[in-house]
């Protein structure tokens, strides 16, 4: 086998293995930029794998459970946002907090599940582009859902840089006081960064259920909230860049997997701390790198009510 | 348009707190009882089981205690970490590395007597917690890499590599295949105080929490950490080390922790297995938050809530209630003091707003 046939499908489950991590990330990275702090992305991708794996089998539609892994995202965000931008609490607390109820929702609720299969979502070769050799089976030969996340980036992308809204949003993160001043409702747009970014974190979940695993076992998330968090650090609030550092991890946890299929020696215990080594490796160089990039001015910082 | 609007009270809420934060906690029990009922259980008599399993007899009220031991020091630790600011999301790794490294003094000096072995596996412990805690101190200071994260990660890798010693290197051949390490001689194992289920590890906690009380109360360290906790920038305008208590405090952090996972694995277990791993690392962050940082609120704290924990053994055994249903409650309880806080710092006052 040449070392192009090795690549290809490698790269191929990077792009599969990374795509939930992308969804997460740039949900984190919508929240983030309206200067709200959410550590609960790990909680809300797992509520949202399970809502969505509920919905497809009671529906036996995947594209309703794609939905409603998104809307129980976005309502455990409402959470978040409800104690943090509601009631003045410690942001990283809360999102902690958030991730313990997340975790204990999906467990609770899913312990009768474990083991069963729902309908998901399997590849669909896109119309002409996937006749490209290589890419073509690297970014083409997927889901509709991973087909779905290639057009969020862009969209944020344009969103932040060319709307009016976008700025806006922006303003509220950097100098709320300002925009507060200018006459902008700041906990509104604070509600808006806190719902559309859990969303999507629970769409990134939903992926784990209905696309990557197609069944519903404990645990399925397994620290890609937190490795989304570390992300969000990487692309320096960044839609574009957030997709190089998803693909990037997916790249890792599809080459571990392969690794252990060999039957290699390495025990797999040592195997599986490779993501986890790896996030703080990748967060430690761009946070060393970027010293002059910067997070949003107020971010986890709450608005005094009386003022 | 509003017919009140918000104000900040120049003073926080003083006795009147505690009323607002049990009303937080009965909201979070009604939600709780609530998921109880969707799953067709009566929430009344699942309270009802939860109180029982917790406090309900002298047995109950051991295992509480003896959960609450673990918890306590780890709480402790997090606390002493929280107060600088410095967010050390990382107690159930140290609390794993801790463990390891009293195993690894039991594996290696296993001929000592207690009255040597244990205080070197005391030691051990530390160190491995307190190293566990001093590469994330590291990071933030030299590379600036923020330590919620790393911490985090550094759990994951604990635990994977405590379970890399108990299925490989250290596991015992005569276990029919079951990852853990032998049992501990008896010269490694702390004993019950008299007549009770509860081991000494109790008055270690008594120890480091007095300790902990007079160290912020009293010394000139302890009030210097605690004001650069309030304002980092007021701390480097009065030139405190603030890298140096940084580095103090994660090494406090992770020492209490490692003590714990030491306690747990002499104490309760008498030997190393994955199963040491319950999550006392995280239930430390929330029983810290709870308790307001405050050594002895902790010590409360970490009581109830090891109750909830022992409580939800019960309601699995009798009501088939998944064991998730006390995390749902920790979750649950944080998130509405978290909120209910609110009421101790501002209040409404009737006028329009602005």
């Amino acid at each position: 086998m040449s070392w192009w046939d090795m690549l290809v499908p490698l790269l191929a489950a990077a792009v599969q293995s990374g795509t939930p991590i992308l969804y997460a990330t740039l949900g984190e990275i919508f929240t983030e930029r309206s200067g709200v702090l959410n550590l609960g992305v790990e909680g809300m991708m797992i509520v949202g794998a399970f809502a969505a794996f509920l919905t497809a089998k009671w529906t036996g539609s995947p594209v309703l459970g794609f939905l409603a892994g998104g809307c129980f995202g976005a309502a455990l965000g409402a959470v978040h946002g409800l104690v943090c931008i509601g009631f003045n609490g410690n942001q990283v607390v809360s999102g902690l907090a958030l991730t313990i109820l997340g975790i204990g929702l999906a467990d609770y609720m899913g312990t009768p599940f474990i083991g069963q299969s729902a309908p998901g979502f399997d590849p669909v070769p896109f119309p002409v582009l996937s006749d490209i050799p290589g890419a073509g089976v690297v970014l083409f030969h997927h889901d509709l859902l991973v087909y779905f996340s290639y057009g969020i980036p862009v969209v944020m992308w344009f969103f932040f840089r060319y709307t009016r809204w976008g700025l806006r949003l922006r303003s509220v993160g950097e100098y709320p006081h300002a925009a507060a001043a200018a006459g902008l409702n700041v906990s509104r747009f604070r509600w808006a960064g806190v719902l559309v970014g859990g969303f999507l974190s629970g769409l990134g979940g939903a992926y784990l259920s209905l696309a990557y695993t197609h069944l519903w076992t404990s645990g399925l998330t397994a620290g890609r909230g937190w490795i989304a968090v570390a992300l969000v650090i990487f692309a320096f609030w960044h839609p574009g860049r957030a997709v190089v550092g998803a693909y990037f991890f997916g790249g890792v946890m599809a080459f571990q997997f392969r690794l252990q299929a060999t039957g290699t020696h390495i025990p797999s215990s040592l195997l599986l701390m490779l993501p986890y080594a790896l996030t703080i490796l990748v967060l430690v160089f761009s946070s060393w790198r970027g010293r002059d990039q910067r997070a949003p001015a107020q971010l986890g910082v709450n608005v005094e009510p009386s003022e | 348009m509003h017919a009140f609007r918000i104000v900040k009270r120049q003073e926080p809420l003083g006795w009147a707190s505690c009323l607002v934060i049990s009303g937080a906690v009965v909201f979070a029990l009604g939600v709780s009882a609530t998921l109880l009922m969707i799953q067709g259980k009566s929430p009344l008599s699942g309270l009802t089981l939860l109180f029982q399993g917790a406090f309900g007899s002298r047995y109950a009220w051991e295992d509480c205690i003896v959960k609450a031991i673990p918890i306590y020091l780890c709480s402790l630790g997090v606390a002493i970490a929280f107060r600088l600011q410095i967010w050390n999301i990382g107690a159930e790794g140290q609390f794993a590395l801790g463990a390891v490294g009293a195993t690894w003094m039991v594996y290696h000096f296993s001929f000592l007597p207690a009255i040597l072995l244990i205080p070197l596996m005391m030691t051990g412990a530390f160190a491995a917690g307190a190293f566990w805690g001093l590469i994330p101190a590291f990071l933030k200071l030299r590379m600036r890499a923020n330590e919620i994260i790393v911490t985090l990660m550094m759990n994951y890798i604990a635990i994977f590599f405590l379970d890399y010693l108990v299925y490989g290197r250290w596991k015992d051949p005569a276990s029919f295949g079951f990852p853990m390490t032998p049992t501990f001689p008896e010269s490694a194992v702390i004993g019950k105080i008299a007549g009770t289920g509860v081991n000494w590890g109790l008055l270690l906690c008594l120890v480091c929490g007095v300790l902990v009380w007079i160290f912020f109360r009293y010394t000139r360290l302890g009030f210097e950490l605690k004001a650069s906790g309030e304002s980092i920038q007021a701390a480097r305008y009065a030139r405190l080390p603030y890298e140096n208590l940084v580095v103090l405090v994660m090494v406090l952090s992770g020492g209490l922790a490692g003590w714990a996972g030491f306690l747990e694995a002499s104490a309760t277990l008498n030997r190393l297995q994955p199963s040491i791993m319950a999550g006392y690392g995280y239930t430390a962050i929330v029983v810290a938050w709870l308790a307001r940082l405050n050594p002895l609120y902790i010590g409360i704290a970490a009581v109830l809530l090891a109750g909830l924990r022992v409580g939800v053994e019960n309601l699995q055994l009798e009501l088939q209630v998944p064991a998730a249903f006390g995390e749902i409650m920790e979750g649950m309880i944080l998130l509405t003091v978290l909120a209910a806080s609110f009421f101790i710092y501002y209040r409404f006052k009737p006028g329009r707003r602005g």
